[in-house]
């Protein structure tokens, strides 16, 4: 398949990425109101054109045509400048799998067939998906709690596309998308919250059942169908017709003041009543990170959950809290290999992590200042 | 999509093929359990479906009646409700104008509300924005679909004819650029 292509696309195209390497993607920014607790607010919207099928029912050659028509307007509008836009169709699947990791793409977006694209912008703050679910997916986060200034964001960069793009739209039914669940709004306000206290205290269940009666969906880091890794939860809505958008981003803003204050409070009956259990948690976790000699994503990233904690609590001085942010997706497959710049199976990945993670902290630790080769 | 007895997203998606009768039901997991328990002990109470007679996809439909909401298909896509009920995802922008009388029940299901009360498009100085512009646009896609069949029965003159429809139209809404 990528016989025959112009080498200068690949190198291009390598390039762009690599350069994502050596920055910090915005959810990983750990600033903003409330990062202790909140990593990121995100609002998506679906939309689609009016003159063609959905993706579901296109042919190979509706999508190459989907592709180009939306490329073609979104990298032209003014909302498009600055905008970087990347062919997923022709990334190796390692290329790929970085951008899921980043969130900047869906994994929907990563296994889809045929021509798909994303446009993101240079503070990885919005990423315009092309060909995933829907024609268009517009997606826009911040770092903290900030559904107020994302909306105002996305808001904002939907109206641009709206000016050179015929959205499907009914009067009745609103915007019309490829599965009835997100017609309307075609609105998912979610916010990723970073609860380990909650676990440990085993009340984490409760909450959940509680947020399912008020209409609230709870997924993992990765979105629909992932699992919770290292204590991270995203809460979102549900629904997406019969509110406004306004509405729908309240419905979300309105119960995680509540979840900060839970998470708050089992963070302080932990210290309070089990301090010397927590400090010897957190110590143990900070001391694998340290000094393991091989380990999987899945354990990185708990580790990293209970260090984060760690630090925040403040029984360990000498971590920066945005450095254990970055860690987070650096030590996941994709970015491991695009920073070390080979292709490695999962065995050499753990011991790679392993390694990556004791020349972190062998460098003190602070800042995003891991080495990068 | 919520449970048809409580509030809870339903997870349980159950057929029913029972004398010729096609009933489905979509239960939370504490209602799917009772509901199975009871099935199992040899009937016992039904659940109620909240939609009544006009409950959600098809139920207290017969077979009959579900067969022939199945072959149902979208002039402009091509798509039955029967691929749709398959797949859980519509065919084009159309589907919501051909099925709305099958959608609506289900949305309703979904979401507890049947009509859009948010942004809408306002474009100024373009009409593609406006109800009508998605009506003619996506009317393109039945006649691409009609093209492609003419070329295939080598019917050139009315292959010509849907695609100078489809250049009016594609200049009407979408001014000179077109696709």
């Amino acid at each position: 398949m990528r016989q025959g292509r112009d080498r200068s696309e690949d190198v291009d195209r390598g390039m762009k990425l690599d350069n994502l390497t050596q920055s910090v993607g915005e959810w990983l920014r750990g600033t903003g109101p409330e990062s202790d607790i909140v990593m990121s607010s995100r609002v998506r919207l679906a939309r689609n054109v009016a003159q063609f099928p959905f993706v579901s029912r296109a042919t190979e050659q509706d999508r190459a045509e989907i592709e180009r028509f939306l490329r073609d307007r979104i990298t032209s509008a003014p909302v498009g400048h600055g905008l970087e836009y990347i062919d997923v169709g022709g990334l190796e699947e390692v290329d790929r799998q970085f951008l899921v990791e980043r969130q900047l793409i869906s994994r929907e977006l990563a296994d889809a067939q045929g021509a798909r694209g994303v446009g993101i912008d240079g503070r990885e703050q919005v990423s315009l998906m092309i060909n995933e679910e829907d024609h268009l997916r517009i997606q826009c986060v911040h770092s903290g709690l900030d559904l107020a200034g994302v909306w105002q964001q996305i808001a904002g960069v939907d109206d641009g596309i709206e000016r050179v793009v015929p959205y499907a739209f009914h009067p009745r039914w609103g915007y019309l998308t490829a599965c009835p669940t997100n017609v309307g709004t075609g609105i998912r306000v979610s916010v990723m919250l970073h609860l380990p206290a909650l676990v440990m205290t085993r009340q984490i269940d409760k909450v959940f059942r509680s947020l399912h009666k008020i209409s609230l969906a709870v997924r993992g880091l990765y979105g629909e169908g992932s699992q919770a890794m290292g204590d991270f939860y995203q809460i979102s809505n549900q629904t997406t017709l019969g509110k406004t958008e306004e509405e729908l981003v309240e419905q979300v803003g309105d119960v995680v003041p509540v979840l900060i204050e839970y998470e708050r409070r089992a963070r302080e009956f932990l210290v309070r009543e089990t301090q010397q259990n927590v400090h010897d948690q957190v110590s143990r976790a900070y001391g694998i990170l340290r000094t393991a000699q091989t380990i999987t994503a899945e354990e990185t990233m708990q580790l990293l959950s209970r260090v984060r904690m760690g630090v925040l609590l403040g029984l360990i001085g000498d971590v920066d809290i945005s450095a254990i942010n970055v860690l987070l997706v650096r030590t996941q497959p994709a970015h491991l290999q695009k920073i070390r710049g080979l292709e490695l199976d999962t065995k050499d990945r753990n011991i790679e992590r392993a390694r990556y993670l004791r020349q972190h902290f062998e460098g003190g630790g602070g800042g995003s200042a891991a080495g990068n080769n | 999509m919520k449970c048809q007895q409580c509030d809870k997203q339903a997870v349980f998606h159950i057929t029913e093929l029972e004398t010729g009768e096609v009933r489905e039901l979509h239960l939370c997991e504490d209602h799917a359990r009772t509901y199975l328990n009871q099935s199992e002990a040899g009937g016992g109470e039904e659940p109620e479906t909240g939609g009544g007679i006009t409950g959600p996809l098809g139920v207290g439909q017969t077979a009959d009646e579900l067969a022939v909401l199945d072959q149902k298909s979208c002039p402009m896509c091509g798509i039955s409700f029967f691929e749709f009920r398959n797949q859980g995802r519509l065919g084009c922008p159309h589907d919501y104008v051909h099925f709305e009388k099958e959608l609506e029940p289900l949305i309703a299901n979904i979401h507890g509300a049947v009509r859009h009360t948010g942004r809408r498009p306002s474009r100024e100085g373009s009409l593609a924005g406006l109800p009508e512009g998605t009506e003619e646009l996506t009317s393109i896609i039945g006649l691409r679909r009609a093209m492609k069949e003419a070329i295939a029965c080598e019917a050139y003159e009315t292959a010509r004819e849907h695609r100078d429809a489809i250049r009016a139209l594609e200049q009407r809404w979408l001014g000179a650029a077109g696709t």
